[in-house]
């Protein structure tokens, strides 16, 4: 089971590191994260994606309430979330399947970013699924490099984590 | 004073902020980096007592802790300095206990160039302190201090660290302590859930057979009345961890003595048949619960506990309570009544009765068994502060001493920190200098931070050295007979050192004692000196510490060890 951790914390150096320490010394897996500021600057917020069943989550949730930079944690349900995550793929291509290529790049609202004689680079947003599927589209062409982000996720509607 | 600004070098500003958080003494050892600091100290109020080991810094710091229940501070420099604490800060950290460590650090500008005696403390530090800071404007110094001192002190204590790179040290601040803390992430429960405390009485009232699990945070929540008060209105037994030891008076007819691996057996069938296990400021650790699955099997479990992340941790807690066990312990006793334990008390007296504590005398009529100096110990000075090591000693001084008042047992408990005890001793006796503070140890333990007679004698702080002199790595000793066949690898020790010359080369009484009627002698000269004193007791080399639950059993499947010549 995944949970979608959303993790206001302090703006501050060494946040990220007594984050991902606290979950390498209890030995819980970190399948994304992903941080940025907020529209605070003085908050940073960590998007954590955590693979385990309820009691891990419960001790997850409460070691990072532990942290005293660590200002609040919401576990976001996908129901009721929005999620996006963005990727770059460098695929092999020339002049006879850069159309093929472009096409479905096009199917998945993605973008030709960068163009060379031997390679294309595409940029996806979406959500998980979305940017699976397209990798698997890609494969046969020949994925040189490929980068994710990891998930940003935000609670539907007005109400936010922070109020 | 706050309010008013005046300009002062940040190393000023330290101890200013020192004053104002009251305290009175430092445990630490100079370094280049800290000159400054050491330079406002020699004409400062504030004791600075001189260790040989930084390690000793931090457990004196510890122990001050823990015998007075304030903030226990050292300070260390830069590198070596800085990375010889951190046994002690994980020491206090396994055991919640309110420590602040100051460290010098390079200046900064310098760090990250691998400059000399450059460690990243705070690096290092991050999983085994509750925060730390590295101070990375001298401005911010007094927020900082304020700032460690609440989070060390408060919510479930623990050591905070502080880096001080040399110029913060020196850059000329206008100082302003501030009068609160204002922390976002940090906001510790203390009140708990009444609705909780209500179902917690209604079970207590229902349950035939109560057991009281009691730990360290009875200590340090300053609950020991609370919790007698409550054991003795629902006719409850009591058994406390090895942190908890004085948390409940150790003569009340209530009493089990300690639970789990070296624990009594009266205590750990009691936990394995009770219906109803009301856990205080306890982390239900392994050495406490033998096999989880069959921990207090058939028990409803309440617990108690500041921190909401032990909840639930190792074992499933059906009736929760987060806050301060002081509170929720007098809370609790406006809603409960007498359990239906009437028979249940019987049991546990028979129990008393069938297994009681024992050892068996000396193989020759006069040699010494180690239990016997405990038992000595306590006629001859009952209130007395006993620190200890890590080892057999410890456990027979947790199982044949009466702790009646909270902050008479010190002893590292979760890191099980051999070399803890003496340091710890010396800061005991300066925080508490009206008790006598022994130091029960093993000759394997106390060679460990033994340069620290020189502090006592130059500090002239007359801790009791009680060395259990068994010539063997007991514990480990214990565990290669029972589950190795007798090979003794790298256990023996014998004849290392002559104790009481080590005692006198430092300039503190050495007392030898040999056989049994020359124990309790040996004791009253110790105590009537006055001064720092060793006394090597030479005791049964074999002894085993009994009973034993053998690692990883449940808790009712016990081994007598006595030995029976």
């Amino acid at each position: 089971m995944r949970h979608t951790l959303s993790v206001l914390v302090e703006n501050k150096h060494g946040v990220l590191t007594r984050v991902a320490g606290m979950f390498s010394r209890r030995g819980y897996n970190i399948d994304s994260l992903t941080v940025g500021i907020t529209e605070d600057p003085t908050i940073s917020r960590m998007t954590i994606v955590v693979k385990g069943d309820d009691d891990v989550l419960e001790q997850v949730t409460k070691q990072l309430n532990k942290l005293i930079d660590v200002i609040r944690v919401t576990d976001l349900k996908s129901e009721e979330t929005v999620e996006r995550e963005l990727a770059l793929f460098k695929v092999s291509s020339d002049v006879n399947n850069r159309s093929e290529i472009m096409q479905i790049a096009d199917i998945f609202r993605a973008r030709i970013i960068d163009v060379a004689p031997r390679s294309v680079i595409i940029e996806v947003t979406g959500d998980e699924t979305k940017i699976d599927a397209i990798e698997q589209l890609f494969r046969p062409f020949g994925i040189k490099e490929m980068v994710r982000t990891g998930k940003v996720a935000l609670r539907r509607g007005a109400k936010g984590v922070s109020s | 004073m706050t309010g008013s600004t005046e300009k002062m070098t940040g190393a000023r500003a330290l101890i200013e902020c020192l004053y104002r958080e009251g305290v009175d003494t430092i445990f630490g050892y100079p370094g280049g980096v800290l000159l400054p600091i050491y330079d406002e100290l020699y004409d400062s109020n504030i004791r600075h007592v001189l260790v040989r080991h930084e390690q000793a810094a931090a457990h004196a710091a510890e122990g001050y802790a823990r015998a007075t229940g304030k903030t226990g501070v050292c300070l260390a420099t830069s590198g070596p300095g800085a990375t010889n604490l951190v046994t002690g800060i994980a020491n206090a950290y396994m055991d919640s206990i309110p420590m602040v460590a100051f460290t010098g650090q390079v200046p900064s500008l310098m760090i990250g160039n691998d400059a000399f005696q450059e460690a990243n403390i705070t690096g290092i530090t991050m999983p085994i302190t509750k925060h730390n800071y590295l101070v990375q404007d001298a401005r911010e110094l007094p927020r900082i201090i304020k700032e460690a001192f609440h989070i060390a002190s408060t919510g479930r204590p623990g050591p905070v660290l502080v880096d001080l790179p040399k110029d913060i040290t020196t850059d000329e601040i206008d100082f302003y302590y501030p009068d609160k803390v204002e922390l976002r992430g940090y906001n510790p429960t203390y009140h708990g859930n009444i609705q909780q405390i209500k179902k917690a009485a209604s079970e207590i009232k229902r349950s035939k057979n109560p057991v009281i699990y009691a730990g360290g945070g009875i200590i340090s929540s300053d609950a020991a009345g609370e919790l007698t008060k409550l054991a003795e209105k629902i006719q409850a037994p009591v058994t406390t961890t090895l942190t908890g030891m004085g948390g409940f008076p150790g003569d009340h007819p209530l009493f089990m003595g300690m639970p789990g691996m070296h624990g009594t057996k009266y205590a750990n069938y009691a936990i394995q048949e009770s219906d109803l296990l009301i856990a205080v400021g306890v982390r239900f650790d392994d050495r406490v619960t033998g096999k989880l699955k069959s921990f207090a099997a058939n028990a409803k479990i309440i617990h108690i506990d500041i921190d909401p992340a032990e909840i639930s941790k190792n074992i499933k807690v059906d009736i929760p309570i987060v806050g301060d066990a002081k509170w929720i312990l007098s809370h609790l006793m406006k809603y409960a009544e007498k359990a239906q334990s009437e028979e249940w008390l019987k049991k546990v007296e028979e129990w008393k009765q069938q297994y009681p504590l024992h050892y068996i005398g000396p193989a020759t009529g006069d040699g010494i068994k180690p239990q016997y100096i405990i038992e000595q110990i306590r006629e001859a000075c009952e209130d007395a502060i006993i620190v200890t090591e890590v080892g057999q000693h410890q456990m027979w001084a947790a199982q044949y001493f009466r702790y009646k008042e909270p902050r008479t047992f010190i002893s590292s408990g979760g890191l099980g920190t051999m070399g803890y005890g003496f340091p710890a001793a010396i800061g005991a006796k300066i925080g508490r200098p009206d008790k006598v503070v022994f130091d029960v140890s093993g000759d394997g333990s106390f060679q460990m931070n033994s340069q620290e007679m020189a502090t006592a004698v130059q500090e002239n702080v007359p801790v009791i050295i009680v060395i259990f002199n068994n010539g063997y790595l007991g514990m480990v000793r214990q565990w290669q007979e029972l589950f190795y066949e007798r090979r003794y690898s790298s256990t023996c020790i014998q004849n290392s050192v002559d104790f009481v010359k080590l005692a006198e080369a430092y300039g503190a009484l050495g007392i030898r004692a040999t056989k049994r009627d020359e124990v309790r002698p040996a004791i009253e000269e110790a105590i009537a000196s006055g001064r720092p004193t060793l006394i090597d007791f030479i005791v049964e080399c074999e002894e085993n510490v009994s009973p034993m639950v053998p690692a990883g059993a449940a808790i009712n499947e016990i081994l007598d060890l006595e030995r029976k010549k």
